[in-house]
């Protein structure tokens, strides 16, 4: 029984390292994106792809850790990724982002 | 050449995202004392709230449905901290100095009531007057200037 519980937690370990190493390539290819995309919506969706990996590299790390305090952490990347993003959205689509009467 | 645009989708998710996005800030100012978060950033995440709201609906709705100056919210927080930090006088103490006590209630049952809170408070209306006003005083910046000084 202890030997099973032992295995079991290498198995995460490992499950969880071999995950943050495909992430990590994912966050190197986006980079490419970014940095090389021909147009600025190309560069927007590879931010916002990016913000989504983090989000999961906090999760796998708070499994890493073994800890709850990074719970937050990922729940406040995801908002600040929306608002971030609809920002641009607005910015490139009408040039501001705050308009002074929409209707 | 102003483009007439339509919004639904932004607007729709708006008003569901904001109400999750006030109640989480609610969750970190109060989850402050003993958990990640505080009254920092509490207040940067209602002020999000309250941006995203701008960003759907502009300027001159917002003005409607939120009608107060956040310029004001910057001296009602600094005073409300400095009143925290005053009230110890009162029981001969030294300045800032905080307490706790235990309280029971009838829904949540015994709950520690520290008067950090309202110094987090203080720093909760500060944080959202300097963060509103800023964005919003770079939005206004745009068209017609002296229209609607206060």
């Amino acid at each position: 029984m202890e030997s099973l519980a032992v295995f079991f937690d290498d198995m995460i370990r490992y499950v969880t390292i071999a995950c943050l190493i495909v992430i990590s390539i994912s966050l190197i290819i986006l980079m490419y994106r970014a940095i090389k995309g021909p147009t600025n919506p190309d560069r927007a969706v590879a931010l916002d792809t990016i913000g989504i990996n983090l989000m999961a590299i906090a999760g796998l790390m708070a499994i890493l850790l073994i800890t709850t305090q990074l719970n937050d952490v990922i729940l406040l990347i995801g908002i600040l990724l929306f608002i971030g993003t609809v920002a641009i959205a607005k910015f490139l689509e009408k040039g501001v982002i705050i308009e002074r009467d929409l209707d | 050449m102003r483009i007439r645009t339509n919004d639904l989708i932004l607007r729709t998710t708006t008003s569901i995202i904001a109400f999750i996005l006030l109640g989480f800030s609610l969750y970190l100012f109060f989850a402050g004392h003993n958990k990640p978060g505080g009254g920092f950033i509490g207040g940067l995440m209602t002020a999000a709230a309250i941006v995203l709201m701008y960003m759907a609906y502009g300027l001159e709705t917002m003005k409607k449905i939120l009608p107060w100056n956040f310029r004001y919210f910057i001296p009602a927080g600094l005073l409300i901290a400095l009143v925290t930090g005053i009230g110890s006088f009162l029981f001969g103490q030294p300045f800032l100095s905080h307490t706790f006590a235990y309280f029971q209630f009838p829904l949540v049952g015994k709950t520690e009531l520290a008067t950090a809170i309202l110094f987090d408070l203080g720093v909760y209306l500060t944080v959202i007057g300097i963060t509103m006003t800023i964005i919003l005083t770079i939005a206004e910046d745009d068209e017609e200037p002296a229209s609607n000084v206060e």
